[in-house]
């Protein structure tokens, strides 16, 4: 196998789990617990399928999805902040609303082939031999997803609104006594995490397949919760999460083309495996970092 | 002296409840006004209102001859009047720097503002390094950075609520030094205790609140500890009878305590070592955060402990659980009332059967006996004065103060041999306080054993025979009460670290 294609591919089998991590970090930095990144991420898929069928143009699909899941995400939002709904409950639910949305809207959609992004070469990089071809002709969206975790770290580490951010996560009735509207930091987190979901699916339907199938995303948001865990909440932890993850499941495929001898159905489970794996490890070693109100509803008393 | 905010009628009403009915006191330019009252007297309710976080129902403020309204603490923060939180208002994962920023209305870029602290910090004799995580902090710096927080803003009015709780007796000299020159620069102070002694040598002036009414103010230097505790109740209450008796046999005793600490921000017990007799009461002080959570964990049996470090009536008890060692009648009460010692939405006879269930036998061939579950909730109530509609009320429904009674009751009524108890009094009124105190020194006197580990120095002075004090999970040796002062005291909690290097220029 070429090392060369090999790297480029993880890049892009990382990128769908990157996106819907890093805007999932953002949502648990705030402290809310947003476990439907599954429903949100297929929710994006058809809609930026359908979006880019409809107007031709991969990147007005992107938005729509990005759009889309957004909006979707505030429900959740709107139930947990507002109506106080359990979180665990609720992110569950929208996941189930999100599979069967998606199946519904998509159900014209099937065997159609969507307008994929070019391949964006970065001047003077790309013709770099090796480097190049590896890291410097991809589509769009990568570049994205890298410039996403970079600006998601700059903004929690250096701006006073990512401060607040950090701050109503870590403890939320002292954030309260200081003035700071929880609430409303909460649901613009949430409306952010929605959005790179929305991203991370419509990577998936646009340039990883690119075709509508039901239930394509096939467990991608639940990696990346598990990733945000693996990384313990910081951006370059989720960085590497999901290029590790991408990794295992490049050279799953990989090894199930070369024809090794292992059951199939094993190979397709080892990303999964390796995961869950890496996460007992993290646990063990207690070192957390989850943010103090994590998945804690906030009621205003008095 | 001119007035600098003058509160004029403010009225507050929760559903069931008038927090606040037509307060009205005038806070003149530099002086101390202690606002006092026992729990739930309105003393919260009444700053939240001059903080902005509550809106009065009816009533007016008027800040150095201007209508004063402040819709929220960023208002207050602009209008010159800044607060330093009873539950201190800080972020534990992050620095010091940061939980300054967060306080500030338009805080300076990063760099200079770790100047600005370094540099107020050292002007008010309060040491504290910029970059360090609250988490590692303790209480007392802690309560430093809430102080620079509000300093750096320059406060015309500077409320504290309740600074001096979690302080040892250095730190507090060091917080009424501080407090003396921002008097003298002209800041008012509007300062919330209900520690009379504290008031008398510190503030100009006091208000008193009864159930949300202002019933006096008056001059605390002019009148008695004692009249101002009656002035707060509103009737005379008793003070625990003096203990006498012999001391029997050892019924507890730990030998070189050792347990790593449970978290990130736990603390270590390192080689604590004590003894109980029957009939004793043995005090542990300490500032907190020095390893009470901790040193009740390993009594109680929540945490094992190595084995040959805990013996019980000579019994090595280090690898018994909870449930054993209540059997054997070792028992203890946690200081964190909800989620600890009671669970929150279960009923009170459910936390009854929680911790009673064996030695009281409310449990029958694995069904609870609802009825003598019931009976033995509501014993407790009636013993121990508890304010609730029975038995069946949901333990988060009681106030902090009526809750702690039915803990401490339900430990108590279960006839220990060995009680061990953390800050049996934390949030209780005056007089439940002195009932729940004597109701332990009862406990003893039939020959139990109790450790009462506790913040409040006069509390321990109070009820115990002998004091030892827990320093960053070490134990001092317990010395005879007899023969200790405030300051031997302050020595032995040693909590004073980093206070040589602070002075203070007046």
């Amino acid at each position: 196998m070429d090392p060369v294609l090999l790297v480029a591919s993880i890049m892009v089998s990382a990128t769908p789990i990157l996106l819907a991590a890093i805007g999932e970090m953002v949502v648990e930095k705030a402290g809310v617990l947003n476990l439907g990144v599954e429903g949100m991420m297929i929710t994006g898929a058809v809609i930026g399928f359908a979006a880019a069928v409809g107007t031709g143009s991969p990147v007005l699909g992107f938005a729509a999805a990005a759009l889309g899941a957004a909006v979707l995400s505030l429900t959740f939002g709107f139930l947990t902040q507002y109506l106080l709904s359990n979180q665990v409950a609720t992110g569950l639910g929208l996941t189930l609303v999100g599979l069967g949305l998606s199946a519904l809207v998509g159900a014209g959609f099937e065997g159609v082939r969507a307008p994929g992004p070019g391949k964006l070469w970065i001047p003077g990089l790309a013709e770099i031999p090796v480097i190049g071809p590896m890291f410097f002709r991809h589509d769009f969206m990568v570049y994205v997803s890298l410039l996403l975790v970079a600006g998601v770290w700059a903004f929690l580490k250096f701006t006073r609104a990512g401060l607040i951010l950090r701050a109503v996560g870590e403890d939320h009735e002292s954030a309260h006594a200081l003035g700071y509207k929880v609430v409303r930091v909460r649901m613009a987190a949430i409306f952010f995490g929605g959005a790179c979901a929305g991203l991370g699916g419509a990577y998936v339907s646009l340039v990883r397949v690119p075709q509508w199938t039901e239930g394509m995303t096939a467990g991608a948001g639940w990696i990346a919760l598990a990733i945000v865990v693996f990384a313990s909440w910081r951006p370059f932890g989720v960085l590497i999460g999901a290029y590790l993850f991408g990794g295992v499941t490049v050279l799953q495929l990989n090894l199930q083309a070369a024809g090794a001898n292992v059951p199939v159905e094993l190979l397709s489970m080892s990303p999964y495996l390796i995961t869950i794996l890496v996460l007992v490890v993290i646990s063990a070693r207690g070192v957390h970092g989850a943010p103090g109100s994590l998945g804690r509803s906030f009621h205003a008393s008095a | 002296m001119a007035t600098l905010l003058s509160i004029r009628g403010l009225t507050k009403a929760y559903p069931g409840v008038v927090a606040n009915d037509d307060v009205s006191f005038d806070i003149d330019k530099g002086e101390i006004h202690a606002l006092l009252g026992e729990n739930g007297a309105g003393k919260s309710t009444l700053v939240k209102m001059i903080f902005g976080l509550v809106k009065p129902d009816a009533g007016e403020m008027v800040l150095d001859g201007a209508a004063y309204t402040p819709g929220k603490p960023s208002d207050a923060r602009r209008a010159g009047v800044a607060m330093v939180f009873q539950h201190f208002s800080l972020f534990e994962a992050l620095d010091v720097a940061e939980n300054v920023a967060l306080g500030m209305e338009n805080p300076p870029k990063p760099r200079d503002l770790a100047r600005q602290i370094r540099e107020v910090s050292e002007t008010y004799g309060l040491p504290l390094d910029p970059t360090r995580t609250v988490g590692t902090l303790s209480a007392g710096e802690r309560q430093r950075v809430e102080i620079i927080r509000c300093l750096l803003q320059n406060p015309r009015l500077l409320i504290m609520d309740e600074p001096t709780s979690v302080l040892t007796p250095q730190e507090v000299e060091i917080l009424f030094k501080t407090l003396n020159k921002l008097r003298a620069e002209g800041t008012s102070i509007l300062y919330i205790s209900h520690k009379l002694e504290e008031i008398r040598a510190l503030c100009d002036t006091a208000s008193i609140l009864r159930r949300g009414k202002n019933v006096a103010t008056i001059v605390p230097r002019d009148v008695t500890a004692r009249q101002m505790a009656e002035l707060m109740v509103g009737a005379s209450f008793d003070t625990p009878a003096a203990r006498a008796g012999e001391k029997g046999e050892v019924l507890l005793r730990t030998d070189k305590l050792s347990l790593p600490a449970p978290g990130a921000f736990g603390t270590p017990l390192r080689e604590a070592s004590l003894e109980v007799r029957a009939g004793e009461v043995l005090g542990i002080g300490g500032v907190a955060g020095n390893g009470q959570d901790e040193l009740l964990m390993a009594l109680s049996g929540e945490r094992l402990a190595p084995a040959g470090s805990i013996f019980f009536k000579g019994r090595d008890v280090s690898r018994t659980g909870p449930i054993g060692r209540r059997d054997a009648g070792l028992l203890s009460g946690p200081e964190e009332r909800l989620g600890h010692a009671a669970a929150p939405n279960m009923s009170l006879t459910e936390n009854a059967v929680l911790t009673g269930a064996r030695r009281e036998g409310l449990v029958r061939g694995g069904f609870i006996d609802w009825g003598k579950s019931k009976g033995f909730a509501e014993k407790v109530i009636e013993r121990f004065d508890v304010r609730t509609p029975g038995p069946g009320t949901a333990a988060r429904a009681l106030s902090g103060g009526n809750l702690q009674k039915f803990v401490v009751g339900r430990e108590i009524l279960q006839n220990p041999d060995v009680f061990i108890v953390n800050q049996p009094t934390w949030g209780v009124d005056a007089a439940a306080a002195a009932a729940i105190r004597q109701a332990l020194l009862d406990l003893a006197a039939q020959g139990a054993a109790i450790v009462v580990i506790s913040q409040d120095l006069d509390e321990l002075m109070e009820i115990s025979d002998r004091f030892a004090a827990l320093n960053e999970g070490r134990l001092s040796p317990a010395r005879a009460v007899s023969e200790l002062d405030i300051e031997k005291i302050g020595l032995m909690m040693g909590g004073a670290h980093d206070m040589e290097v602070a002075h203070v220029d007046s």
